[in-house]
């Protein structure tokens, strides 16, 4: 399976509690994570994951492209069904992006430093998530090459934007999002990559490393700014964490449509968001630290430890669930009540009972020490949850649209084959730009691992 | 071992401030592109079957646009006069002249004169001269010194900030209903005052209601 | 799966809630398809043809309506010798009619520098009063239809004029020694004084020549039903605005007719909360004067004779009471009774002519006659009885008596009784010629094919209800060199080469009032009327009586099995306008079925069968048979199958092809209009029917608010009682907008409007509406700006129906303009609620906003931007809709701006009444008012004012623009109500 088995440490599995291996080195564990960007060798594993990864890029492509030719039409949306893959896709893509930066930065300025051996690849995943994210909004329009006419500038109509729609927030939201995870994510990779400056064979390798490292060498000075910096960011980004969704979830809220105003949306979607981030880092880690057997770096402690997490959000997701049905009710509002007996009978009621299993009722398994324990266990519940996300958003979007105000209009959605297309070629973007990042880049912060060392322990002390 | 040179130092921090300024200069670049004449065909002379010159005619000869552009005050379009127009005179004056023949030809044939539109607004816009004119838009404001042009060409840039200038100011432009069709009209006094007034004089609809979209598109 | 037992609808009809139900039961049932509609890959032959545009579309896009690119070099073609009268963007009006089933409706048709792009009513005419129906709205695209037939052909060849004349004189001559035996000539119904004198010319130079005229949906009844009573065929004519009491036998009066704009208004101008007139309808399939009932019944064919019999027995109008004791018979006899001289029976186009007899005998005996009716000779000229004539027509041609047959018009080969076998009896002619708009199917079956010219290409006249007679006058040069009737007929007269304009004028010479000729032909060009033409009363009275004629009626099969109704299609009618995409699109009134026409089944005839909808059926009658998916109808009468005629074209074009079943093949000449004995038998298959609503319960919403005509007066606030009351103007957290020197608003009255679709395609046609396809619309995207909603309520066998045409409200505080990213949809000061086409990028949020769905999106490339002939028809003043972008009501904001330019150029204020919106104008009902609401004097504010007046969801706080009066209904008290009280009012 892997090629590189841990040099010196890691013969004793680490302790339940543990969030390291023992008797690992900085040199052994240095060694260890560098070898999995600068080994020549792959696991066929890779191969295999970057292959789908990549194909169903090329189904993205395929589809975008018809998509262009033809219009907005070719997906399923219509009339009263404005919005329906596309939006659902993208409030998916753009939850799953939250994870990273809460590990990243909340977590960083709680001083958790367990979240050091997962931060790196989950800030990777927000952004490669926020990437699939932007592709929707840019393509839903009916006309996307003018799309540009979202963001303010000095043009020759004398126009501005409409700053009282969601639509124009949710531009800044996003892009703000997007360019700080960007530079959060970068300058935490800068002493990593000089490593692998330092350690690459390559002359190749030596000088794209080199080039993205920007001449560091780890001097004091160099460590001091990249503290303030790394700071600076972090305590930019926690913000951020809660304020893109809560945009996000304005599209709806400000919306007159039942099942779409409601106030309860911004902290129902931001812990939605939480919870769907944390689902995907499990769904990648679990599989990842097996490949990479990299078991003494994420371990048990870790999974259990976002197992709790993943409880925690959902709990509140839940709780969202609960608030839109009794409001539903107490607001003694004819249309909000047909709204909700029509998620629980109508058409779609399918769609929502599902999703209440997959968001509410599956995760109280982790309630169980035994089941935060068993690692298969907690991938198929992190699927579950990825899976009930989605659908969550399908039965805000689509399902309080299909039946809203006037009876003669109502009517059915259904995806078409366009739609599926396009979701799972993001899907499939997303995968091929993780694979690559994992194969080229310190998928693991290698520094910061250093940094929970025993060896480092006693440096900090001294400094104290 | 040293892979870089020091000036890589140097060439690194060049590169990562150049980056903004190179952005900025492309869409600068862009936007000056879409202002030019180039988009925009401000200025551009163009070539017609017929190299009739409003120079002779209106500023040499002194005719009033309305002699050919009969509709100017009735209807939406100014009309471009029929080759009876120009027959009425050159069946007897210049009816020789090599550089008629077009006009004689589409005379004889029975075939309208080819010509080429100057002032191409989009078609989602609906513009109307008959309203301009009744409310002391000048001919000039528009169209420029046309006495002045051998061959017209277009004298604004035509983009929308342009018409809202003027449906935002409207006291910058107007002008008595008697001058209208003058050319190098110059206001008797304070253009602003003077706007002020007939504005109130012309029944001038306030500025929210000239800015309406349905003001020019439907 | 679902099985015929899960769908009982009679079990459903038990549940409360059934409508939602019938509807859940359409919906599982699409949920078979749900599958392949995933993955459909949404492109159809509709679309197809579009399809080859989309680059050009986005390329069209690109340049045109972005900011950044550069217009492509327009050039100008000035006039060479400008006509007189034309200013370059003025619109001109020309009188003219619109011929519909013989009869001429008044219209105006707009002239665009030459090219006619819109139909208005004409308020001089008598039979359209400035209103219009759905036809005349539409029959200016086929105009432009790229399919019409261009050439004259002989034998497929293309040949010269000349060489038919030549033709025609060959035939004559060898015609004359026998005094013309074998020349037939087959027409349409005509009205046209010119024809038919034409004719009549033909005939006195050939004595043995006969005149056959066939409308498939003719009115043989009607003239057979006056023979019958008083021994003559004579022209009833109606006068519904006087009727206190009217009493329908199945005549759908609201929805066709002789004079349909002309009922219409007459009777809505009776429905409004000031003496309501009272309508009874019986009848066996839902129609739109059904829908407008008070009390409505559903009857077999059979049951409506004998209820006939029983009101007439009850009234004293024959003697003997041979019908059964019927308490609602009895209740209407009593009104009627009670209404004596204000009362009024009609019996419908597919009446015996006995229920004709029958009620001509009821208005006697009341003295209704005179009053609320009143006869005048046959406005149709030609043969009484078409049917006959055309089956003689059919023996003569099989006997080889016939040696040349000339056809102006119409399509005898698809509408002729199927048992005529008419299209083979043709074969037998050895010369056939066509006149035809078409190269259709009989075209097929000629040796001579000539295009025929369109009504706005050539001059005519015709006469309408009441035989007011109509010049039409030619708007434009035929396009394709056609010819009309009248040029054809010429050929067979002394002078072949008269030109259609001298043949009418001539015609007229000597018969206009006044010594001064041309002065009255102007006039009457003007005026789109001859003055003084109306055709003279007479007083005519009931000679046998009408009881008689029950024996001779052959009883058709016995009543056990069904019976099969045959109906012309409301929106292609008899097929001529089949290949007409405006019509094809427009929803059916009822149904909201499009491109197709469906077997309609009673829910519990339908249950018995154990189909649902889209079940594809074989329909057997005597011998013949034709397969047709079948679609539920509730208050159809039980046992009784209704088939729409017009369908199920071969050689329509290419919109008409393919759409739809024949159901001319199951029609015979024994019964035309109703047959006994009809046999289904299912083959399992199934048919996809496109529907523009799938649910049709107002769900307790108080949407369509209905109010009975004495709790009204009881209490006039009770509409505004049945909803939540709206916000006041204060409460939003919105500034106020500045108001302009207008404040346009629109008011529907529910009560006067009927439903019928006109203002749904005045819109379409004022505003460059594009059509989508079949496809398309069943994916829930059809684009038009108006709809006409349709809501049940009551029993599912006997429902009332409610219509609300729903426009753009044009809120105060629209939902769509606050979240558009770009400010594409903006309010302007005097309250529009303005979309611009050029500035949307279609994020589709308004849409999803907007609590009415009227936003309408451009999913594909939908305007035609590659047909060049089809872009003749369209609206200057209107921007044509690229791809991408949302459109919707605009008020006719273009009519709005001409106006205010007019007005401003004249410094004065836009007057009442000088703006008249698409949908307003057409409105035959005169439901919709249009006008500055800012104004106590206007039509609008005065109707606002109104005690009905409420907005559509106005509790949401959107302080609408668009507002409706609430509908007034007016049922008998002696007759128990309808189960609508709960539902109806949506309290």
């Amino acid at each position: 399976m892997t090629d590189v088995t841990p040099r010196g440490g890691g013969k004793a599995a680490p302790s339940p509690g543990a969030i390291l291996a023992p008797g690992y080195t900085f040199t052994t564990l240095t060694d260890k994570l560098a070898s999995i960007a600068l080994s020549r060798r792959t696991p066929v594993a890779w191969f295999v994951g970057a292959a789908v990864g990549f194909s169903l890029t090329m189904v993205l492509l395929v589809a975008v492209t018809w998509l262009l030719f033809r219009g907005i039409g070719v997906w399923g949306v219509n009339q009263p069904v404005g919005w329906g893959f596309e939006i659902v896709n993208f409030v998916w893509w753009i939850g799953i992006g939250h994870a990273g930066t809460l590990i990243s930065a909340i977590l960083l300025l709680l001083r958790q430093n367990w979240r050091n051996s997962i931060n790196r690849f989950a800030e990777a995943m927000t952004i490669f998530a926020v990437a699939c994210a932007g592709i929707y909004p840019a393509l839903h329009t009916g006309r996307p090459w003018l799309d540009y006419w979202l963001i303010p500038y000095p043009n020759t109509m004398g126009m501005w934007p409409n700053f009282r729609s969601p639509l124009i927030w949710d531009v800044f939201a996003v892009s703000t999002y997007a360019t700080v995870s960007l530079l959060f994510w970068y300058v935490g990779m800068i002493p990593d990559l000089a490593t692998l400056r330092d350690r690459a064979r390559r002359l190749g390798a030596k000088i794209v490393y080199g080039m993205l490292a920007m001449g560091w060498r780890g001097s004091a000075r160099h460590w001091q700014r990249y503290e303030t910096a790394s700071l600076l960011l972090a305590g930019l980004a926690t913000p951020l964490v809660v304020s893109v969704h809560t945009v996000v979830s304005f599209d709806f809220a400000t919306g007159i449509v039942p099942g779409w105003h409601a106030t309860i949306f911004p902290p129902y979607f931001v812990a939605g968001a939480i919870y769907a981030g944390f689902a995907m880092v499990l769904t990648l880690a679990i599989p990842l630290r097996k490949i990479y057997g990299l078991e003494d770096f994420i371990t048990a402690k870790h999974l259990d430890n976002m197992a709790k997490i993943l409880l925690a959000t959902g709990l509140i997701v839940g709780y969202g669930y609960m608030v839109e049905a009794f409001m539903a009710f107490y607001s003694g509002n004819p249309y909000e009540r047909f709204m909700f007996w029509n998620r629980l009978g109508g058409p779609y009621k399918h769609m929502y009972w599902a999703l209440l299993f997959c968001n509410l009722v599956a995760p109280q398994a982790l309630w169980f020490r035994k089941v935060r324990g068993t690692v298969p266990a907690l991938f198929l519940l992190a699927m579950i949850v990825n899976v009930g996300m989605w659908l969550e958003r399908y039965v805000i979007v689509v399902v309080s649209l299909h039946r809203d105000y006037l009876p003669s209009s109502w009517g059915m959605y259904h995806g078409t084959i366009f739609d599926w297309a396009t979701f799972i070629g993001s899907i499939g973007l997303f995968l091929a730009l993780m694979f690559l990042f994992i194969r080229l880049l310190p998928m693991i912060s290698i520094f910061e691992m250093r940094a929970i060392l025993p060896e480092a322990k006693v440096a900090s002390e001294e400094e104290a | 071992m040293q892979i870089f040179h020091r000036s890589t130092n140097t060439i690194s921090r060049v590169s990562v401030f150049g980056a903004v300024f190179f952005l900025a200069f492309l869409l600068w670049l862009f936007d000056a592109l879409n202002r030019s004449p180039y988009t925009t065909q401000q200025g551009v002379a163009r070539v017609q079957p017929v190299q009739f010159s409003h120079k002779h005619h209106v500023g040499s000869m002194g005719l009033d646009c309305r002699y050919c552009h009969t509709t100017v005050e009735r209807a939406a379009y100014a009309n471009i006069p029929s080759t009876k127009t120009c027959m009425n005179c050159h069946s007897q004056i210049w009816n020789q002249s090599p550089e008629l023949e077009p006009v004689r030809e589409s005379w004889r044939t029975d075939r309208s004169i080819d010509w080429v539109k100057v002032y191409d607004l989009p078609d989602f816009v609906y513009f109307n001269h008959s309203i301009h004119v009744a409310k002391g838009v000048g001919c000039e404001t528009c169209h420029g010194r046309i006495d002045q042009m051998p061959l017209v060409s277009q004298h604004p840039n035509l983009q929308m900030s342009w018409c809202l200038d003027c449906h935002r100011n409207t006291e910058r432009y107007l002008r008595p209903r008697d001058e209208v069709f003058t050319m190098g009209y110059v206001p008797a006094g304070n253009q602003e005052a003077i706007g002020e007034q007939l504005k109130s004089e012309y029944r001038i609809r306030p500025v929210y209601e000239l800015t309406d979209c349905s003001t020019c598109h439907r | 799966m679902v099985t015929a037992k899960d769908l009982s609808l009679a079990r459903l009809a038990r549940e409360p809630e059934y409508w939602r139900s019938l509807e859940e039961l359409l919906e599982t049932d699409d949920f078979r398809q749900h599958l392949h509609r995933e993955f459909r890959v949404p492109i159809e032959s509709g679309v197809n043809r579009r399809e080859l545009l989309a680059l050009a579309g986005a390329s069209m896009a690109l340049a045109g309506l972005t900011g950044c690119t550069r217009q492509p070099t327009e050039r100008i073609y000035p006039y060479v010798r400008p006509p007189e009268e034309v200013v370059p963007g003025e619109p001109l009006l020309y009188a003219t009619a619109h011929v519909h089933g013989g009869y001429a409706r008044g219209i105006l048709a707009e002239s665009h520098e030459g090219r006619p792009t819109k139909i208005e009513g004409n308020s001089l005419h008598p039979a359209s009063l400035g209103g219009t129906d759905v036809f005349a709205q539409a029959f200016v695209l086929d105009l432009y239809d790229p399919d019409r037939s261009q050439t004259l052909t002989e034998r497929g060849e293309i040949r010269p004029w000349s060489a038919l004349l030549a033709a025609v004189k060959l035939a004559l001559e060898k015609e004359r020694p026998t005094r013309g035996a074998g020349l037939r000539f087959l027409t349409t119904a005509v009205t046209s004084p010119t024809l038919s004198a034409q004719i009549a010319g033909i005939l006195q130079a050939f004595p043995e020549a006969k005149w056959v005229a066939w409308e498939p949906a003719g009115r043989d009844n009607v003239y057979e039903g006056a023979r019958l009573a008083f021994g003559e065929a004579v022209e009833p004519r109606y006068a519904y605005g006087r009727a206190d009491v009217i009493l329908s036998l199945e005549a759908d009066f609201l929805g066709g007719g002789p004079a349909q704009p002309r009922s219409v208004r007459d009777f809505a101008s009776r429905r409004r909360a000031q003496d309501t007139n009272r309508l009874y309808v019986a009848e066996s399939t839902p129609s739109l004067t059904g829908a407008r009932a008070d009390h409505r019944r559903p009857m077999a064919p059979r049951q409506i004779e004998a209820f006939a019999q029983a009101v007439a027995t009850a009234v004293g109008a024959i003697p003997s009471g041979s019908g059964p004791a019927d308490p609602f018979a009895a209740a209407v006899a009593k009104d009627l009774l009670e209404h004596r001289g204000s009362g009024l029976v009609v019996a419908g186009e597919s009446q015996p002519p006995a229920v004709h007899a029958l009620a001509h005998a009821i208005n006697q005996a009341l003295g209704n006659a005179g009053k609320t009716v009143v006869y005048s000779e046959p406005v149709l000229a030609g043969p009484a009885n078409q049917a006959a004539a055309l089956a003689q027509l059919a023996r003569d041609m099989r006997e080889g008596r016939v040696s040349t047959l000339t056809i102006l018009g119409g399509n005898p080969v698809f509408t002729a009784p199927a048992d005529l076998k008419f299209a083979e009896a043709m074969e037998k002619v050895p010369l056939r010629l066509h006149l035809s708009l078409y190269d259709d199917e009989t075209s097929r079956l000629c040796h001579w094919h000539a295009a025929q010219a369109h009504p706005l290409e050539a001059w005519s006249d015709a006469r309408a209800y009441d035989g007011t007679a109509t010049i039409l006058q030619p708007l434009i040069l035929p396009l394709y060199g056609g010819k009309s009737d009248h040029e054809l007929l010429a050929a067979f007269s002394e002078q072949p080469e008269k030109t259609g304009h001298d043949i009418v004028k001539d015609y007229w010479r000597g018969k206009l009032a006044g010594a001064d000729f041309e002065g009255a032909w102007r006039k009457a060009l003007h005026d789109g009327v001859v003055e003084a033409t109306a055709l003279p009363t007479r007083a005519v009275s009931v000679k046998s009586s009408p009881l008689s004629a029950f024996d001779s009626e052959p009883h058709s099969g016995d009543s056990a099995n069904l019976t099969v109704l045959f109906r012309p299609d409301p929106t292609v009618w008899d097929g001529s306008y089949a290949n007409n995409g405006w019509l094809q699109e427009l929803p059916k009134p009822l149904t909201k079925l499009t491109w197709d026409n469906a077997a309609l089944i009673s829910p519990s005839t339908a249950e018995e069968l154990g189909v649902v909808n889209e079940d594809v059926v074989d329909l057997l009658l005597a011998g013949r048979r034709v397969t047709a998916p079948v679609w539920v109808m509730p208050g159809q009468a039980a046992g009784c199958v209704t088939l729409h005629f017009g369908y199920g074209r071969s050689r329509g074009g290419r919109i008409a092809n393919g759409k739809g079943f024949d159901a001319y093949a199951l029609r015979g000449t024994d019964g035309l209009w109703a047959r006994a004995g009809l046999e289904i038998r299912k083959t399992g298959g199934h048919r996809q029917l496109v529907t523009t609503q799938h649910h049709h319960s107002m769900e307790g919403r108080n949407l369509v608010r209905s109010a009975t005509a004495e709790d009204y007066r009881r209490d006039p606030g009770i509409v505004q009682k049945m909803g939540e009351a709206p916000p006041g103007p204060a409460d939003t957290l919105y500034p106020r907008l500045p108001t302009g020197s207008y404040a346009w608003g629109l008011s529907i009255d529910l009560a006067a409007c009927v439903g019928c679709n006109a203002c749904v395609l005045a819109c379409q046609a004022e505003n460059n509406i594009p059509i989508v396809g079949k496809n398309e619309v069943s994916r829930g995207r059809a684009m038009h700006w108006i709809r006409i909603d349709r809501y049940y309520a009551g029993e599912l066998e006997n429902p009332e129906t409610f219509h609300q045409p729903v426009t753009c409200m044009h809120c105060e505080n629209a939902p769509c303009e606050t979240v558009c990213p770009v400010a594409a949809t903006v309010h302007s000061a005097e309250g529009l609620n303005q979309m611009v086409y050029n500035r949307c990028v279609g994020t589709r949020y308004c849409s999803n906003n907007c609590p009415y769905k009227v936003r309408r999106f451009n999913f594909f490339l939908y305007s035609d931007f590659k047909t060049e002939i089809t872009k003749m028809v369209r609206n200057p003043e209107v921007t044509v809709r690229s791809r991408g972008v949302m459109e919707k009501c605009s008020y006719c904001v273009q009519r709005i701006n001409r106006a205010r330019i007019t007005a401003e150029k004249e410094n004065r204020p836009i007057r009442d009444g000088e703006i008249v919106t698409a949908c307003q104008q057409a409105c035959p009902a005169q439901a919709i008012v249009f006008g500055n609401i800012g104004d106590p004097e206007s039509a609008v504010a005065k109707a606002r004012a109104e005690k009905r007046q409420y907005g559509l969801l106005a509790e949401l706080g959107t302080r609408p623009r668009t507002t409706y009066l609430g509908s007034i209904s007016n049922p008998n008290p002696a007759l128990p109500a309808a189960a609508r009280r709960e539902e109806g009012h949506g309290a």
